[in-house]
């Protein structure tokens, strides 16, 4: 594995332009002061209870995600370049499951095996034909990014389902400018905060045909859910109800909420609960969370789901090496953002190859979620390597394999001080009548020395993300 | 808007506002525990703690429990049981629970100060209070109360959640008011001397645990008689805690809220507000004030039933 570059410095060890005006006023700003200011931080967090619980523990476990003081930081160009790759192979993606649930065009070309697609668990047949506003399908995607090599930026996985985390970003943002407001008043960094509100105006984009002034909800899984602090957020920040299954009810295909002046229907409902909950009577019998008769409304055209029902099979991780073509096929175009090459398990030599460097490798469970079910092959033991290469002997098909990236790294704060840190990013694109990036996202910092896994279920953090905007990095200019 | 909202909104003014009352009945229970006997006990069989528990009809649950009434069990009991709904501290994890849900209806400052009362409570412990001082700690917990009220008028938008959280306010108010002044002019036993200072101690300390003795007495320039008191606390409008004050913010409430023609809640409320608007004190002991206060009890019960009926369950489309 190649040695890591660092966000912040380059090889030679010095600072990068864009990170100038951090150090500048890092260096003048002094040790006992950022630890008060630490402080401060997670103390504020705790007050305002930003929080996610976290499963398998006592009920009611309230956690705070680890935030570091240190931003990352991307140029005007870097992110010029991010955002244009981004909107490619999101706009890509909404075709290829429009095409999947209609003409199923890409299948028939023999672009990605048929069978990948239609014996997909998170193929939903119940779609087929089903026309939705705007054909969109993924109205909120979050596209985790990574870079490795010299700097590369490499897509690591599409998030087309639920995705989560944005609110950190907005949070992290409040809390920055609260802590360090000089920051921000000697560099141009682009804001984010309107992010709601092009969500909101995103949302009402793709109601239902007809609806002038649409009602628009966000249906959460109820308080106990570990990102509820995030529904709620959105939905005070956008001026919508927060509904859960059981404000909702469904009478004669359309859907209303249970108000205190009575039924009011609803047009367009941002669902932050997965397929398999929304609707007793079509998928799962046993989900208590989910409104009956929902979808059923929902393919009759009545109410928009926001993303879509059966996202899940664009940005299955078997799907996932077949972006790429996706782009090539329906646009015309080369790749924007790398894929990182991934070894498709249920092709003989992928197998082959795969078994043979297993320590080399990282191994993911094609369904599987943050970082769960994932072989990490350098760090792992001989008997986990054997225990793993076992469950792949059993269904090569369940997985897929990457070799290890250097994820780049970002100074951190830890225990012995500034560190660098492994990165990942997550920004969040909007798809509606257009494509919209707020200029910014969530970057999770894997807090462990060496480790890879940034997930906040096992021991990530979180820092602001900036963009600097056009002249940024000149720590001298003034914003008016 | 929803059901469930509203229904949350209303139980957490409820849970603040309970968590204020309960104090301020350990404070009066407190201060009549400090009088001597002869003025403190009401009746011979019941002292100060007893009082406090019997107000809040907690006497047999509480009993089951600790066996024998003991001030440090009592105020265990009521701050601390978490076990027991009505204590301090489950009032505030029940308050902060429904604002945690409900943290998009209502601001943020509000939720924060409903967390910050939480996680200072959360780990409370008996030796936290003794080392406090018990008044201190009550002194604490109103202003946690207060602080919530406070950020709820200066932040809240003028909505129908607003509105959700007044009538939560004003109807635990409201309940409160009539137990505390139940127990304290309750009938004295036979054979207690009671002259007019017992009265008057007994009457000052009610009033002071209400945050009232200074109004009352620019009010009332005269002696701080029972009855004098009971009339300040049932039909004076310009008594806060008043039942004629918190019965009539119940009835505007709804007037704004229940957009159905023939509303029984409304119409209810409206029977409260007058009794005790348009009441006069004669009337009232003529019928026997434990008799009076009695009914208006049950009364305000059976208009909780009619507006969570009313207001937080729907299947009419509008």
């Amino acid at each position: 594995m190649t040695q890591a570059i660092d966000e912040m410095h380059d090889r030679a060890g010095q600072v990068r332009a864009h990170y100038d005006g951090f150090k500048r006023w890092r260096d003048r700003t002094s040790a006992e002061t950022l630890a008060q200011k630490r402080r401060e931080a997670e103390l504020a967090f705790h007050r305002v209870g930003i929080t996610f619980a976290v499963y398998g523990e006592e009920s009611g476990t309230e956690r705070l995600i680890p935030f570091d003081i240190v931003p990352r930081i991307f140029s005007a160009s870097e992110w010029s370049h991010l955002q244009l790759g981004l909107r490619q192979r999101v706009e890509a993606l909404n075709l290829f499951l429009r095409d999947v649930y209609h003409e199923q065009r890409i299948l028939e070309a023999g672009v990605i095996p048929r069978e990948l697609i239609l014996y997909n668990e998170q193929y939903r047949p119940q779609m087929r034909g089903v026309r939705l506003p705007g054909d969109i399908y993924a109205h909120i995607a979050g596209i985790d990014i990574v870079r490795a090599g010299e700097g590369e930026f490499y897509v690591l996985e599409d998030n087309l389902r639920v995705p989560s985390g944005v609110s950190y970003m907005l949070e992290n943002r409040k809390m920055m400018m609260r802590l360090f407001p000089e920051l921000f008043a000697q560099q141009a960094i682009a804001p984010v905060e309107h992010y709601p509100d092009v969500l909101a105006q995103n949302l009402r984009s793709v109601a239902p045909q007809g609806i002038d002034n649409p009602t628009v909800a966000l249906l959460t899984p109820g308080s106990y859910n570990s990102a509820y602090y995030e529904h709620a957020f959105l939905a005070q920040q956008m001026g919508i109800e927060l509904v859960e299954g059981q404000d909702l009810l469904v009478q004669h295909g359309v859907v209303y909420m249970r108000t205190t002046r009575g039924l009011s229907r609803v047009h367009v409902i941002y669902r932050r609960i997965d397929d398999d909950f929304l609707d007793p009577l079509a998928f799962r019998k046993d989900s208590l969370l989910g409104v009956p008769g929902l979808f059923e409304a929902y393919r009759s055209g009545q109410v928009t789901l926001a993303n879509a029902v059966g996202t899940g099979v664009a940005d299955d991780k078997s799907v996932y090496p077949y972006v790429p073509d996706m782009i090539r096929y329906y646009l015309g175009e080369e790749p924007k953002l790398n894929n990182v090459p991934t070894y498709k398990l249920r092709e003989p030599d992928d197998l082959r190859y795969v078994l043979e460097h297993l320590d080399q490798l990282v191994v993911k469970e094609v369904h599987g979620a943050g970082g769960y079910g994932m072989l990490i092959g350098p760090s792992a033991s001989s008997a986990e390597l054997a225990s793993f290469r076992a469950r792949i002997l059993a269904h090569p098909a369940n997985y897929i394999a990457q070799p290890t990236l250097a994820l780049s790294t970002c100074p951190t704060y830890v225990e012995s001080g500034l560190a660098p840190r492994h990165i990942d990013f997550r920004p969040y694109v909007l798809s509606g009548q257009s494509i919209q990036i707020v200029p910014g996202g969530l970057t999770r910092v894997a807090l462990r020395e060496h480790s890879l896994v940034v997930n906040s279920s096992q021991g990530g953090g979180t820092k602001d993300t900036w963009v600097l905007e056009e002249g940024g990095s000149d720590a001298v200019s003034h914003r008016e | 808007m929803l059901c469930r909202t509203a229904s949350d909104l209303y139980w957490l003014a409820r849970h603040m506002e309970r968590v204020d009352n309960t104090a301020r009945l350990l404070d009066l229970a407190q201060r009549t525990s400090l009088l001597p006997g002869r003025i403190g006990a009401r009746r011979a069989s019941a002292g100060a703690w007893e009082l406090a528990l019997e107000a809040l009809d907690l006497g047999t649950p509480y009993l089951q429990r600790y066996g024998k009434v003991d001030a440090e069990s009592v105020l265990q009991y009521l701050i601390l049981d978490p076990e027991q709904p009505s204590s301090i501290i489950s009032a505030i994890r029940a308050a902060r629970e429904s604002g945690r849900a409900q943290r998009g209806a209502i601001t943020a400052e509000m939720y924060e100060a409903l967390n910050t009362s939480y996680l200072s409570m959360r780990d409370m412990r008996w030796e936290h209070v003794q080392r406090r001082g018990l008044a201190e700690f009550l002194e604490w917990v109103k202003g946690c109360a207060g602080a919530f009220r406070g950020v709820t008028i200066g932040t809240m938008g003028r909505d129908e959640g607003y509105e959700f959280l007044r009538l939560g306010t004003f109807s635990e108010r409201a309940d409160c008011s009539v137990r505390l002044m139940d127990v304290n002019f309750a009938p004295v036993d036979d054979g207690q001397v009671v002259d007019g200072s017992t009265e008057y101690y007994r009457m000052s300390a009610l009033l002071q645990a209400l945050s009232a003795f200074e109004h009352f007495r620019k009010l009332y320039r005269d002696t701080v008689s029972p009855e004098r008191v009971a009339e300040f606390l049932i039909l004076r409008a310009d008594s806060p805690r008043s039942l004629a004050s918190s019965s009539s913010a119940i009835l505007s409430v709804l007037q704004r809220l229940s957009n159905q023609h023939d509303s029984e809640a409304k119409r209810r409320a409206g029977i409260l507000a007058a009794h005790a608007q348009y009441g006069r004190i004669r009337e009232i002991y003529a019928t026997g004030l434990h008799l009076w206060l009695t009914d208006y009890l049950l009364q305000l019960y059976r208009l909780s039933d009619h507006i969570s009926n009313e207001l937080f369950v729907t299947t009419a489309v509008a």
